[in-house]
């Protein structure tokens, strides 16, 4: 199941790599008035949307966005995440207790409200989009990552290397951080289904950066055109794709938890 | 009691002072927006610098920005939102009319919803290896992973555009004079499908936490002890199994209801629903700032009190708590 993820990723890949290559248009390109809202033919393999753009191609460009949305936000969620959660259970009593607190208060806030506010007052562009992503999921790491530090602290490892004389720093660092990576690496692969939804959702409600296509900004269009109904072609391939990305990411997420934690499918009844 | 007491003060000044933070919060990020929000407001370029700056005054824009914090907060007290742009009227009026829409939608959606995954979760996880558990936990991860909005543009087209079943979207048929059942029966044929779109995601959720919570009960100690005293199957699943597999997943309803938040967005959006959450989209494509701060804060601070009021129903079924403290 995980390696039936990891093709589909692949594929979305290669997608966007290769997008010139892939028997594309220009993207953005509006065409003549003639070819508005075509049916897939074998000129348009996926049709045309409203201002006669290709659809195949917007899908093709559109991987491009949500893969990079995607991981670009997820590595920033996972690496913030674990700093704070690293010290904040590393260093537990007062710098601990406050850095919970302030995540506990990111946590409470509902995410999508706040992705909007913050997207709408920052302006529309994709490191916008990355960032407010970010600043939403980041919170659910540093937990995760903070209730590990905490068991582990305690672990006899830990103690002889104190013994020994290190530093919090190196024990911090050389010590409990690798220990913590596993996780990290579960973690990442759940923010990046975040992100891709996220980078979705805000392209759909008009959020997303105007100067490319994604594939929530392509629902954006046909919800807004009017016509959505009668053109299932523009509506289909987004979705398909937006959702295909997803439950790969999951699928390989739940692989990757299975090799680096042995027994987690059976603890999970997977 | 008395733990439970000190636990329920303990939160509610929790909850008192998270709602503090974000209305500082919010302030600040509205102020903090890069440039300035009187040009936002009004982009005419016939506008004058005089009218601009007279503008300026009438928002409060002009005075420091301690002096509009505490402007912020006065207003805030006399329950006074600001001016929504786009509809002129006060945001706080506007936001009072869209509650009742979702949270009509929202209880029933989450009703079902919640009823429906722990049932089949506690099943499912009851039932683990089977392939009743397998159909169940595949169709909870697929119904996990497509986002509400997508669920509801597919069930827009085919169940309202091409098979008619449903309307397009609103909350009652336009000009159809309804009253009392009719009308009752109208809206809630109005609101199958956004609800269905809501529920889907979160019975896919709640399956997949009550299984995997109901799979770690069972193989406590606690259970095979009741096994081997004779206890029927039935009567572990009632009394040892449900009880203890439902405790986390009452905790994690606290923190959800942020995503609630955002299937509600979208589904309103979508749908067309007349909420506070299509009011969201509204104010997003008419950058009324005014009204978008405020539906933020009201999204935010009803999830801080619903927190609570579940914090506190957890404090109360669970007994460790009442001894704990």
């Amino acid at each position: 199941m995980g390696l039936a993820g990891l093709i589909i990723i692949l594929l979305f890949l290669i997608a966007a790599v290769f997008a010139p290559f892939l028997w594309t248009v220009d993207p953005e390109r509006s065409g003549e008035i003639d070819n508005v809202l075509l049916s897939p033919s074998s000129e348009f393999w996926l049709g045309t949307d409203d201002l006669a753009r290709d659809i195949w191609s917007q899908t093709i460009y559109g991987s491009r966005v949500s893969l990079t949305v995607g991981l670009l936000a997820a590595l920033i969620t996972v690496v913030t995440g674990t700093l704070v959660g690293l010290t904040a259970g590393f260093y537990g009593k007062l710098i601990g207790e406050a850095l919970m607190r302030i995540v506990d208060f990111f946590m409470m806030l509902p995410a999508l409200p706040l992705m909007i506010v913050l997207a709408a007052v920052l302006g529309p562009s994709m490191w916008n989009i990355i960032f407010v992503v970010s600043v939403v999921s980041w919170p659910t790491t540093a937990r995760v990552v903070r209730s590990q530090v905490l068991s582990l602290k305690e672990r006899p490892f830990v103690e002889a290397s104190r013994c020994i004389g290190a530093s919090n720093f190196a024990l911090m660092f050389s010590e409990i951080l690798p220990n913590v990576i596993p996780l990290m690496f579960a973690q990442a692969v759940l923010m990046i289904t975040e992100a891709i939804y996220g980078e979705a959702v805000l392209s759909f409600l008009g959020l997303g950066d105007p100067t490319t296509i994604s594939w929530g900004s392509m629902l954006h269009f046909a919800f807004e055109s009017g016509v959505m109904a009668r053109a299932l072609w523009w509506v289909i391939p987004p979705i398909a794709s937006i959702c295909a990305l997803i439950v790969s990411f999951s699928l390989l997420g739940t692989a990757i938890s299975d090799v680096l934690e042995p027994g987690y499918k059976e603890k999970r009844g997977l | 009691m008395a733990g439970l007491r000190w636990f329920a003060l303990r939160k509610a000044i929790a909850a008192f002072l998270t709602i503090v933070a974000i209305v500082c919060a919010n302030f600040v990020i509205f102020r903090i927006a890069p440039g300035d929000p009187i040009r936002m407001m009004f982009r005419d370029p016939r506008v004058s610098a005089k009218q601009l700056q007279a503008m300026r005054e009438k928002f409060g824009l002009d005075k420091s920005l301690g002096g509009q914090f505490i402007a912020y907060f006065k207003g805030l007290s006399r329950g006074d939102l600001g001016l929504s742009f786009s509809q002129r009227r006060p945001v706080a009026e506007v936001l009072a009319e869209r509650i009742p829409q979702t949270l009509l939608l929202v209880i029933t959606a989450l009703s079902i919803a919640v009823v429906l995954g722990v049932a089949l979760g506690a099943l499912a996880g009851w039932r683990s290896g089977t392939r009743f558990d397998a159909f169940i936990l595949t169709a909870s991860l697929t119904m996990y992973s497509i986002p509400t909005f997508s669920l509801g543009i597919i069930l827009l087209l085919v169940f309202a555009y091409h098979l008619a079943i449903f309307p397009l979207g609103g909350i009652v048929t336009p000009a159809s004079g309804f009253a009392g059942f009719a009308y009752a029966k109208d809206v809630l044929w109005h609101m199958f499908l956004p609800a269905f779109s809501i529920v889907i995601w979160y019975v896919g959720e709640y399956v997949l936490l009550t299984r995997s919570s109901m799979i770690d009960v069972l193989d406590q100690d606690y259970i095979t002890t009741a096994r081997a005293k004779g206890i029927t199957e039935f009567g572990i699943l009632k009394n040892h199994a449900l009880r203890n597999a439902l405790l986390p997943v009452v905790t994690i309803t606290g923190v959800n209801l942020g995503f609630a938040v955002a299937g509600i967005i979208e589904a309103e959006t979508v749908f067309s629903w007349p909420g506070v959450g299509r009011l969201v989209y509204d104010a997003v494509s008419k950058r009324d700032y005014p009204l978008l701060q405020g539906s933020f804060l009201l999204f935010a601070v009803s999830v801080v009190l619903a927190n609570l009021a579940i914090d506190l129903i957890y404090g109360y079924i669970d007994p460790r708590i009442k001894v704990r403290d």
